[in-house]
């Protein structure tokens, strides 16, 4: 058994570091933690579930995917290379892991993205198990748990009373982490820590079944009612994938970018004519929702959705899909007495 | 390495028309043979492409060539923002990128012997060109053409001379028509709006296949002639033109429902639309 105290993640991350990974880790930033790259003198802290999900490193925020050169009217490709940097993301939750396997499906679903896959492939992932959950986690009501293992690459492990951590490996990938971290890893024994308990909000699959014979629902205009618009719930969320590509340019150079975008914006899906397939803040609910739990299941045969709680916990008008999907899962068993 | 599937092609503007009031056709050759050979692999009537300026952006629209000819790419736009304004400034000797061919297309091989009916509104003409010059181009492997097209205004028509060119075959019937109040004194075609125009000339429906393309009003008031005439509607098809960016099924932006328009459409037939949230489109 492979073990390490549980102050010991700065010197599991510099040795990491040391050995060619990019270290991602949860870092402390003010009143937040953040998955970050970690830097020597960075704090660790895998106490608080972190603010943003591990999405952005294996599919950035804003990405140069076209490059050109300008010559008056005339231009020219130049090369746009892919960055996937050899990384390490230390105590990724089981969620985000989960979460990653969602997006292989989206980002190879007929046309491969080479870059998701580039990245994937030079990412280890070791993912901690919850020690503790909030009121927003909701794993185990959409097929996951604190301890779930989907996309890990390894897995770390409070033991002995949080005094320790157990690093166990899953994979090649995993293998070769310990390896690298050989250093500072100890053989021993410890006694793992229970896992947090989550429980059950809400029956997932009733969730799949009212969304496909609810599209005219009255709950998507009252949820669209209360919804600002701003987007956070899709940046926050690890599954969220919707992008918008934009050109930028000067005189001299122009790049293709791709951008991460989300259907609950107004302009998402505004046609330059001017008509609006979803002209307000209600169908743009109903297509989060329904992506989530409908259309993702008849396109994937899984949710969009892992569970995280994040998108509650930022939520400035406090609009948390796990109730959505509690109360729909209440109108349809009040439905069926 | 780059991301292979947002490379587009360099192609080179070889012809420009002004169809109509801010709507342009391109005719585009292709600066590398092997592109040119890959598109012509793929591309079948109805698909589209993503078409671009450095600088300005990448906008989605239909191929309006067909693949009979596979020296070029055509296509016809209206400039309604930015992107299709960057697009209408180039000029022959220009380039453009772009990339495709995206999408489904029109099973017309299953059409074989089959009267078929183009019924097309405004600029919904060009993503059926494309399928007009396909079935024209294979003299005798399909049953009797009917073109049905009608625009606003006698200045709004597009292919002008197309539309002269196909008037003038003895193997297709053509109908011309224009909205009440925008014919022109010389006008020699019928003034009146498509679904009316459409259930004048009465093409026999039974056995036959539709192709309807135009604003939605036009489109919804053309589908009861349609089954009044006896057409099935698993052999009346349409395609859909939403909003589009990455054109293979991974932005999310052109759902209607579970339906990606880019992958699973731009063509449906109307039993699949029948299938579809109306509220989503
Ligand atoms: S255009 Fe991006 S998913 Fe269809």
């Amino acid at each position: 058994m492979k073990i390490l105290d549980a102050d010991k993640l700065p010197d599991l991350a510099a040795v990491l570091a040391a050995a060619g990974y990019r270290v991602v880790a949860p870092v402390r930033d003010g009143a937040q933690v953040r998955m970050a790259e970690w830097k020597p003198g960075l704090a660790i802290d895998a106490g608080p579930i972190p603010a943003n999900s591990v999405k952005e490193f294996l599919f950035p925020r804003c990405e140069v995917i076209a490059r050109y050169s300008l010559d008056g009217d005339s231009f020219a490709p130049q090369p746009a290379p892919v960055d996937a940097p050899k990384t390490a993301v230390l105590a990724v939750r089981p969620c985000d892991a989960a979460a990653m396997v969602a997006l292989d499906k989206v980002f190879n679903w007929e046309y491969r993205d080479d870059a998701w896959n580039a990245r994937r492939e030079a990412t280890t992932l070791v993912a901690l198990v919850c020690a503790a959950a909030d009121d927003e986690c909701f794993c185990t009501s959409v097929g996951g748990a604190p301890d779930a293992r989907l996309g890990a690459d390894a897995v770390l492990r409070c033991a002995d009373g949080a005094s320790k951590f157990i690093l166990e490996a899953l994979g090649e990938k995993g293998q070769a982490l310990l390896a690298a971290a050989a250093g500072v890893l100890a053989d021993g024994d410890a006694r793992p820590d229970p896992p947090a308990s989550v429980p059950v909000r809400f029956d997932s699959k009733a969730v799949t079944d009212w969304c496909g014979e609810n599209f005219e629902s009255p709950l998507w205009r009252d949820l669209g009612l209360a919804c600002l618009g701003c987007g956070s719930c899709a940046y926050a969320c690890p599954v969220c994938h919707c992008f918008d590509i934009q050109d930028e340019g000067t005189r001299s150079e122009a790049v293709r970018l791709r951008n991460w975008d989300t259907c609950g914006l107004a302009l998402f899906t505004q046609h330059s004519g001017g008509h609006n397939p979803r002209p307000d803040q209600a169908a743009r609910w109903r297509q989060r929702v329904m992506h989530k739990f409908r259309y993702f299941v008849e396109r994937f045969g899984g949710l969009a959705c892992t569970g995280c709680g994040r998108c509650a916990r930022l939520c400035p008008a406090r609009l948390a899909i796990s109730q959505v999907c509690r109360e729909i899962d209440e109108a349809r068993k009040a439905a069926a007495k | 390495m780059t991301i292979a599937i947002y490379q587009s092609a360099m192609m080179n503007i070889v012809l420009a028309r002004d169809e109509a009031p801010d709507v342009r056709t391109l005719r585009l050759q292709f600066a590398d043979e092997a592109d040119r050979v890959r598109f012509f692999q793929k591309y079948r009537v109805g698909m589209f492409g993503l078409y671009g300026v450095p600088g300005a952006g990448e906008s989605a629209f239909c191929v309006a060539s067909p693949p009979t000819r596979t020296g070029y790419v055509e296509c016809t736009f209206r400039r309604t923002g930015r992107v299709t304004a960057a697009i209408r400034d180039r000029e022959v000797g220009q380039a453009v990128t772009f990339r495709g061919p995206y999408g489904n297309s029109f099973p017309i091989e299953s059409w074989k012997g089959r009267a078929i009916v183009f019924i097309a509104g405004g600029i919904g003409l060009p993503p059926i060109r494309s399928v007009i010059w396909n079935v024209l181009d294979r003299p005798g492997d399909f049953g009797p053409v009917t073109i049905v097209y009608g625009a606003r205004t006698v200045a709004d028509l597009v292919y002008k001379d197309e539309l002269a060119d196909w008037g003038a075959r003895p193997d297709v019937k053509l109908v011309t028509a224009v909205d009440p109040g925008g014919e022109t004194p010389d006008w020699k075609g019928q003034v009146g709006f498509v679904p009316f125009v459409l259930d004048h000339a009465a093409p026999p429906g039974a056995g036959a296949v539709a192709l309807v393309c135009g604003p939605p009003i036009m489109i919804k008031f053309t589908l009861p002639v349609l089954l009044k005439l006896g057409f099935a509607p698993k052999d009346v098809y349409t395609t859909l033109e939403n909003r589009m960016k990455c054109g293979v099924g991974q932005c999310g932006r052109c759902n209607v429902g579970s339906t990606y328009v880019c992958r699973d459409g731009p063509v449906f037939t109307l039993d699949q639309l029948r299938h579809m949230p109306a509220a989503d489109m």
